[in-house]
């Protein structure tokens, strides 16, 4: 499979990544040398195989359901979070208008 | 530099440790040392902010513990460097990218937590490639970080000192820190440590929390130590390793005493041999190499066995499409409203925002494989790219598992090449990917690996050599590294030109 310009368009916007024609006119080659080199991995045989999603034997952990269970992840740090917010008012993210 | 700083700054992790335990030489001249000569060194660029304060402020508590009679910690005055890539409260942490400029975190990771409580100090933030997403350190928004190593009669090119982790693998080099964190996601760590002719392991994944770690791909980023030896090595790792319940993928498992149980005999020991690692391509003076380590290995008592691990060749293309689905997931956090830049253009909407923000915020190299990313997780493809790399994925599991019958522990190059020159493989995406084409089947399998130095080339640059071991085995991994290093007695270092 390959992308052509079009397609590098439809994906820059899903991943919402401004580019000009210029920067997707270079990337269309460049993915398309990546992703022809990956259709490699089409030859292996994975009849039967479980796509792999941990690496290592683990289990998920609970914590306990009441608010602030674990202090060293629990919430009251408002300030903390908005500190390296490019804009915060009055408490909360800064973001331009949504609804016109 | 005065003698005895130069003495000082040619210490390891070990021999700081000891020296300040007993009373040789005080940790703050130690910090003193290592500050001096970070300030020397910005020609290697190895460094995007330093914080001599902070070195000196936590030798100063080690001295004042030793003036108490109290424990100096398993880091007691040791100063280190931080890969930019750790969390460090109140510290700029950039991950190399312009969209994180500025950014002073209001945590600290766990990992740099632990050093701290540890005893050990923070010379300054490392570079790296941006977002960790590079093999040659020229991805960086600060600039390239040049290898200490330059080739005998190279007419001075400057030379890549490896990536991501390039700036760690510089400065230990360079005996500007005696030693530095690294992360490791399809090779991070022992790339540039085998470029660097240094030291670094990549223990099993989950050994080292990755909370307050920036994310690339997490299924695969582990913190590990890089250091002069495996002595050091074993005594960082200890350090930095241990179960947080911060991070979800943590291994509830108590840290092994690794530093003591070292134990460079390996009689009764199989020392695994993949013949697909033979590959075409690769540079006859590695190949000499990997024959060296054989030769070691036999010599302290091990056992060479062939192995095969079939599924080698895809392991590479694999990495290149979970890694990047992965990234561009966990880069969807940067969105000029949170943290870091924002980039609004008049009369810009949210949506807008997002995307010029991206746009001015991401390396060429990160949009890349964000993009590789998105695209192989959109509909219609997910299953084709996706779900067939995590079943290959599966597969390369599954021969480590199948080896792991035959041997103990498996030995193989770390790099298909020495260092290159800065730019040489700029140009090239693909060309430069392959470089990790030994490193990456381990990280996809999640085992711990670890790089030594063996050789010198003939252009006079180090050559390193991997260890692979088993789950939870980081023990047998340093064990074989230990048992190289001693016969490789590897101990050249470049020259100072900086």
């Amino acid at each position: 499979m390959s992308v052509d310009k079009a397609t590098v368009a439809k994906i820059a916007s899903l991943a919402r990544i401004a580019m000009d024609d210029a920067e997707l006119e270079r990337m269309v080659p460049e993915l398309n040398g990546i992703l022809n080199w990956v259709e490699q991995l089409g030859q292996v045989d994975v009849t039967g195989v479980e796509p792999m999603t941990a690496v290592i034997p683990n289990h998920l952990r609970l914590r306990d359901d009441v608010v602030d269970a674990d202090p060293l992840t629990g919430g009251g740090r408002r300030d903390a979070v908005l500190a390296n917010a490019p804009a915060a008012e009055h408490g909360f993210f800064g973001v331009p208008k949504v609804i016109e | 530099m005065t003698e005895l700083t130069s003495d000082l700054t040619s210490l390891g992790v070990k021999d700081i440790r000891d020296g300040v335990a007993a009373g040789s030489f005080s940790a703050r001249e130690v910090a003193e040392a290592f500050n001096a000569a970070v300030a020397e060194a910005s020609a290697l660029n190895a460094f995007i902010v330093t914080t001599p304060d902070h070195a000196l402020a936590a030798a100063d508590a080690v001295d004042a513990k030793r003036a108490k009679g109290e424990p100096l910690g398993k880091m007691g005055g040791v100063p280190i460097g931080m890969k930019d890539l750790f969390a460090t409260k109140g510290v700029q942490t950039t991950a190399a990218s312009h969209i994180l400029e500025g950014f002073k975190p209001e945590y600290e990771s766990t990992v740099s937590q632990k050093l701290w409580d540890a005893g050990a100090g923070m010379l300054g933030k490392l570079n790296l490639d941006q977002f960790a997403m590079g093999s040659s350190n020229e991805t960086s928004y600060f600039g390239n970080v040049t290898s200490p190593w330059r080739r005998a009669g190279g007419a001075n090119t400057d030379m890549s000192p490896g990536g991501s982790s390039g700036g760690s693998s510089a400065a230990v080099a360079a005996r500007i820190a005696p030693a530095a964190t690294g992360t490791d996601t399809g090779g991070s760590i022992r790339q540039p440590a085998a470029f660097a002719g240094i030291t670094g392991i990549k223990p099993t994944y989950g050994r080292c929390s990755r909370w307050g770690v920036v994310a690339f791909a997490s299924s695969l980023d582990q913190a590990g130590p890089m250091a002069r030896s495996v002595e050091d090595c074993a005594i960082m790792l200890e350090a930095m390793a241990g179960f947080d319940p911060k991070d979800a993928t943590s291994l509830d498992m108590a840290v092994p005493e690794w530093e003591a149980s070292l134990n460079a005999d390996l009689r009764g020991k199989r020392i695994g041999i993949p013949r697909e690692y033979r590959m075409e391509g690769t540079d006859a003076e590695i190949l000499d190499s990997w024959e060296q380590g054989k030769a070691w290995l036999r010599d302290a008592g091990a056992d060479i066995v062939d192995i095969s691990l079939p599924h080698t060749k895809y392991a590479l293309p694999a990495y290149y499409i979970i890694a990047p689905a992965e990234a561009s997931s966990n880069l969807a956090r940067y969105d000029g409203v949170r943290y870091g830049l924002r980039d609004l253009p008049e009369r810009a909407g949210l949506q807008d925002m997002y995307a010029a923000t991206r746009a001015a915020g991401f390396g060429d190299e990160v949009k890349r494989r964000i993009l590789i990313g998105t695209y192989v997780l959109s509909a219609g493809f997910y299953d084709a790219y996706y779900t067939q790399a995590q079943k290959v994925r599966a597969l390369v599991a599954r021969d480590f598992e199948q080896a792991w019958a035959h041997c103990d522990a498996i030995l193989a190059p770390t790099t298909p090449t020495a260092s290159f020159p800065l730019g040489a493989l700029s140009d090239d995406p693909l060309t430069m990917y392959l470089n990790d084409v030994f490193a990456v089947p381990a990280s996809l399998a999640g085992l711990p690996a670890m790089s030594v130095p063996a050789i010198l080339n003939k252009d006079g640059l180090p050559l390193g050599l991997q260890i692979v071991g088993k789950p939870f085995d980081e023990q047998g991994v340093l064990d074989a590294g230990l048992a190289i290093q001693q016969r490789a007695g590897f101990n050249a270092r470049p020259e100072k030109w900086w």
